[in-house]
């Protein structure tokens, strides 16, 4: 029974980093960079929820709301700001180098503005904890209301990719900008627009993660993030169902190891789990198979 | 009124100077081949019009607009279809959904299902593989798609860059022939081609581009008689 309870924690777990990473997954799909600064979002979000709910008193949902709103905010900003003008650069390195700059920049805003310390975050979530087998395992809230969450995000966003005029841009564009322009596809929105929806993501992201790791500080994003790229690479970048099983995955191997394994070595179990899958199928699991005739 | 003027068209890749003062023109229902070799300067002048790329100097003025300073996305609205050289089909789209990504600036969806008709009248191949991946399609194939994909936004110019390019030369007569019927349909053609000999026999007028320069211009007919054009392009 304990083993069915961890592996749910690690499905919980999982589904936060399937949703950081489909951020990761979209934006390098269409922007073809890799935004470091994406799990620092996180964080900005789960300090927005805690101001909303702790200063403010708002609900939980209002309080979301709002977060993914100021992190939409936020994406779109970082990206006009700091990468879009070197979308033209030579050296792919240079916008690689700008996202690690804008990660401790937003680590060290949050410090300046919130102060370091740890703080308590309450729980989005109100649902009570199933019991099920006369008590011996329970499920919380929290852990319905991330899978649940994940499983909508991943379904809403291959219906809007898959079946809308800008989610068909998208396409477009993460296979060849410059055709996408000859269609009409304005190129730079396409890309302001990925960045918002795995900005508003990244908002929902820290909630639901804070809700079930209730502690706050300025590098909260940072391992997170990290993970959920490990995640998005496991899986195939560029593809949605391949963030999603990297995801799930991950959070599984890494809940098992910690329980049956050691909690100290997990990180380091995680990333050679990476290392590995690089090594027999570098394009990850769902990677891209380009199959193209000249 | 001609339907494209360019005029002086100054185009450089950084210290490179690959067009230095292109001028030609286009009058509604023509087609027009603009002729050369590599790195003449073709694609570059087809870039330049389409709005990919941005001249140094010089304009560009289509239907009696500028449009040198109009972004790309906004001048395939405008009526200006460009098939870009290599096809660039979205691969990983079905052959449907890059038609419907031709048509993307459009709204009136009665309409486009009227232009997909017509496409496929054009190309029954495209109809037999609507649903597969654009990617699994041979050279040809991707060819008609790439062109279908331009006739989707009922453009009034088609910019063409080397459709004959690595086809058989039963398909190049075959791709020739429904660049003449949709000539014949009322569409005007510009036509990018090394394939000198098959684009004047098609074309109304030529251009002869030789390292960024427009260095000779007529009638396609009399071209195709010249000693020097015959020489030089025609290997005869």
């Amino acid at each position: 029974m304990s083993f069915l309870s961890y592996l749910i924690n690690g499905v919980s777990l999982g589904s936060v980093y399937a949703i950081i990473a489909l951020g990761y997954t979209m934006v390098y799909g269409i922007a073809k960079m890799l935004n470091f600064a994406h799990g620092d979002v996180i964080m900005v979000g789960g300090y927005v929820v805690y101001i909303a709910m702790n200063t403010y008193g708002l609900g939980a949902i209002p309080s979301i709301i709002v977060s993914m709103i100021f992190c939409t905010v936020l994406g779109v900003v970082i990206e006009g700001v700091a990468y879009k003008p070197l979308r033209g650069a030579s050296s792919s390195l240079a916008v690689l180098i700008t996202a690690i700059g804008m990660s401790y920049f937003l680590q060290n805003a949050a410090q300046l503005i919130f102060g370091a310390e740890t703080k308590a975050f309450s729980s989005v979530v109100s649902i009570p904890p199933l019991h099920l087998a006369d008590g011996k395992l329970t499920i919380t809230g929290e852990a319905i209301v991330t899978v649940a969450a994940c499983i909508v995000i991943m379904a809403a966003l291959m219906l809007f990719v898959n079946k809308t005029k800008p989610g068909r841009a998208m396409l477009a564009v993460s296979e060849d900008k410059d055709t996408a322009r000859l269609m009409g596809v304005n190129v730079n929105a396409t890309i302001s627009l990925t960045f918002a929806i795995g900005a508003a993501l990244a908002a929902i992201a820290g909630a639901l993660l804070c809700s079930s790791y209730p502690s706050l500080t300025p590098t909260t994003g940072a391992m997170p993030g990290i993970k959920a790229f490990v995640a998005a690479v496991f899986g195939g970048i560029g593809s949605i169902p391949g963030a999603m099983l990297g995801g799930i995955l991950l959070g599984i191997i890494e809940n098992l190891v910690k329980a049956y394994i050691s909690t100290q070595v997990a990180d380091a179990i995680v990333f050679g789990v990476l290392i590995g899958v690089l090594l027999v199928k570098p394009t990850g699991i769902f990677g891209k198979k380009v199959h193209e005739k000249v | 009124m001609a339907m494209l003027e360019v005029k002086n068209l100054e185009v450089s890749y950084g210290m490179i100077r690959a067009l230095k003062g292109v001028s030609f023109e286009i009058n509604e229902g023509e087609i027009i081949a603009l002729i050369g070799s590599n790195g003449a300067g073709k694609t570059t002048t087809l870039q330049t019009i389409s709005g990919i790329l941005k001249p140094k100097a010089g304009e560009v003025i289509f239907k009696g607009k500028e449009i040198t300073k109009v972004p790309a996305h906004k001048i395939v609205a405008m009526g200006l279809a460009h098939v870009p050289e290599g096809r660039r089909v979205f691969s990983q789209l079905t052959v449907y959904q890059n038609l419907q990504m031709g048509a993307y600036t459009r709204k009136n969806s009665a309409e486009i299902a009227e232009t997909l008709r017509d496409v496929y009248s054009h190309f029954p191949r495209l109809e037999e593989r609507k649903n597969q991946d654009a990617g699994t399609l041979s050279g040809g194939e991707q060819q008609m798609l790439a062109m279908g994909r331009a006739m989707m936004s009922k453009p009034d110019l088609l910019l063409m860059d080397e459709p004959s390019m690595g086809l058989s030369p039963i398909l190049v007569k075959e791709i020739f022939s429904i660049i003449q019927s949709l000539h014949d349909a009322g569409t005007t053609i510009l036509l990018v081609e090394q394939n000198a000999k098959m684009a004047l026999s098609i074309a109304d007028r030529a251009y002869v581009l030789e390292t960024g320069s427009i260095a000779m211009s007529g009638n396609a007919r009399d071209m195709l008689e010249d000693e020097k054009i015959k020489t030089a392009y025609l290997g005869q």
